[in-house]
Order: C-alpha cells, then sequence, then structure tokens
C-alpha cells in the first residue's frame, strides 16, 4: 500500500504541507507536491532515501481538463533499494517556470531542454536552455494541446478524413 | 544487307546520344543515404539476393561521386537541409527516387514535423509506392529510371554548350 511505501512515510513525515496527494495504481506509487518544495523534496530522495536514478522527466498538458495546466512527472529509481517512485508537480500556465533539477541529478539537463522544446515549459537555473529536438528557428511548441497537428501552416486537424 | 561496311567488323556507328545515354544508365551510382526503414530494403536490394551490381548500380559512399539519390524513408523538416546539401553536392546529371509512401507523400505522418513528400524540395524522377517498397518494386522502379534516361536527347551536347538539353515528359 502507498501508505507503508519508505519514501511516503518519510515524505509525509518531513514535508507534510507540500504533499498534495500520494496515488497508488498497480504497485505504482505517485507522489504529487507543491512546486514551492520540489527541488527540495527530490534533494532529499536522492541524498536520503539512495533515488539515484532520473529514469525520465517529462510534463503532460492537461489543457482544459485541469485548472493547473501543465504537470511535470518525475520518475526516479533506487538502484541500491530496487523500487521506483513517481513525482509530480503541477505547473500552471501563467507561471509556466520551475526551478531545474539538474543540481540534484546531472541526467536532468537534456530532459529540461526537451520539456522546453516541446512544452514551453521554462527552468530557472538551467545553464544552457535551448531547443533539443525541433531546429532552433522554430515557433511554437509542438507538444501543447494547442498547436496545430499538422503544423501552424495547415488547418486544424478534425480527425482522419479533414 | 545491302549497307556497306566500311569501317571493318570492329566498328559501330550510332548517335552520341544512345552512346551517353546507354552508358550512364549502365551505371547508375546512388549516394549511400537511407533514412528509415525503407533503407533496409534498400540494403536487402543491394545485396547478393537482388544483387543492383548486375545494373551497375553502385552504391557509393560520396555525393561527388553519385549521380543519383534514392530518399529511402521518411523525410523531416529538420533533415531536410541536410538531404538539400547532399543533393547540391552531386555533380550533374543527377536523378531522385522518391523510395516509399513517406517520400512520395509524407506517408502516415501527417505532422508538423514531417515533409509532405521530397517532391517539395527536389526534382523528383520516379515514384516507388510502398510500405517499404519490396525489393522487386525498387529494382522496377531502377528499371523504370533507366528507360528514362535513355530517353534523355542532347543532354551531353548541353553539357558542352550546344544546344538544350531534352527530357521528355512522363509517359
Amino acid at each position: 500500500m502507498a501508505e507503508n511505501n519508505r519514501a511516503v512515510l518519510k515524505l509525509k513525515e518531513k514535508f507534510a504541507a507540500s504533499i498534495i496527494e500520494v496515488v497508488e495504481f498497480r504497485g505504482e506509487v505517485t507522489v504529487t507536491v507543491a512546486k514551492d518544495a520540489i527541488i527540495e523534496i527530490l534533494s532529499f530522495l536522492k541524498q536520503s532515501l539512495q533515488y539515484n536514478l532520473l529514469t525520465d522527466l517529462t510534463a503532460v498538458d492537461y489543457l482544459g481538463k485541469k485548472e493547473e495546466r501543465f504537470m511535470m512527472v518525475y520518475q526516479l529509481y533506487s538502484i541500491p533499494n530496487k523500487d521506483r517512485l513517481r513525482v509530480k508537480t503541477p505547473v500552471t500556465e501563467v507561471a509556466c517556470t520551475i526551478p531545474t533539477a539538474i543540481p540534484v541529478w546531472k541526467t536532468a539537463n537534456w530532459l529540461e531542454r526537451e520539456v522546453f522544446d516541446l512544452f514551453g515549459i521554462t527552468f530557472s537555473g538551467h545553464p544552457d536552455l535551448r531547443r533539443i529536438l525541433m531546429t532552433d528557428d522554430w515557433v511554437g511548441h509542438p507538444l501543447r494541446k494547442d498547436y496545430p497537428l499538422q503544423g501552424p501552416d495547415r488547418e486544424p486537424y478534425k480527425g482522419r478524413l479533414s | 544487307m545491302g549497307v556497306d561496311n566500311p569501317l571493318g567488323d570492329n566498328v559501330i556507328t550510332t548517335s552520341l546520344d544512345l552512346l551517353v545515354n546507354w552508358s550512364r544508365k549502365s551505371s547508375i551510382w546512388p549516394m549511400t543515404f537511407g533514412l528509415a526503414c525503407c533503407a533496409i530494403e534498400m540494403m536487402a536490394t543491394g545485396a547478393s539476393h537482388n544483387d543492383l551490381d548486375r545494373f551497375g548500380i553502385i552504391f557509393r559512399a560520396s555525393p561527388r561521386q553519385s549521380d543519383c539519390i534514392i530518399i529511402a524513408g521518411t523525410v523531416t523538416k529538420k533533415m531536410l537541409p541536410v538531404i538539400m546539401t547532399v543533393y547540391e553536392q552531386m555533380p550533374e546529371p543527377k536523378w531522385v527516387i522518391a523510395m516509399g509512401a513517406c517520400a512520395c507523400s509524407g506517408g502516415i505522418f501527417d505532422t508538423y514535423s514531417v515533409v509532405q513528400g521530397i517532391d517539395e524540395a527536389l526534382p523528383v524522377d520516379v515514384y516507388i509506392p510502398g510500405c517499404p517498397p519490396r525489393p522487386e518494386a525498387l529494382l522496377f522502379g531502377l528499371m523504370k529510371l533507366q528507360d528514362k534516361i535513355m530517353k534523355e536527347r542532347n543532354s551531353f551536347g548541353s553539357a558542352i554548350g550546344l544546344g538544350e538539353r531534352y527530357i521528355p515528359e512522363a509517359a
């Protein structure tokens, strides 16, 4: 159960005010936390709970589905303890920026560039925040739900017969 | 036969077009340039079972030595400048084959990042449908290119400044 997860126990003890939600689904534990405490929590997870591998860092666009448009997702793995943890934090469209996780895991550098490129979320403190997949002169962020699927110069996609 | 043969048995007479076109079509050297899964079929076509070498088709590793580029796969907008550079490095005369659905029309990738057919950027001579085309289809396409090369007129003369090159319209 999620309540007995070693990370959840420690986080509830130490960051009770910042935890928004704890969910377990099919053995996968997800902790949603507030954006202000994200780096503090990630550092704690790495330093004290040995989540030493950042498997992936990505984002989700909940345009029209949630009040806070974006959700940052950190997939963590602990090599010594062989267990995983998913940490999520909401990011609003107005304040579309979040502190960088590079001081915690260096892997975050390119992953954050990808999120910046495709979602337009900026990372404060990132040393080299450039596009990584799209060309340098690209306009817009293609994985945003309001980006036209077939490109800005085409009519919006309305199904396979459009 | 009623025709004199004053030059002996070891000499034949022909038109310059026929000789030039025959030599060109018998030594199409494509650029070694694969983009996606079509490139796997292109490699299979070049390997021993189908054996492109028997047509004089030998893949070259440099665009400077190539006279044909087979666009074998999905062309992304990020890859297009690279393809354009390679194409511009090839010496004249040069031909372009669009291999597979993606190179012909963008295929299933009707998205912001994919070029909707290489003919938006390069003059395509032969379109080969298929996803990916089998080696037989690529061979057929290359033979169609050979037929097309044989129909060219005055391509040698135009290269040395005599008249215009005439390329027939698609049949």
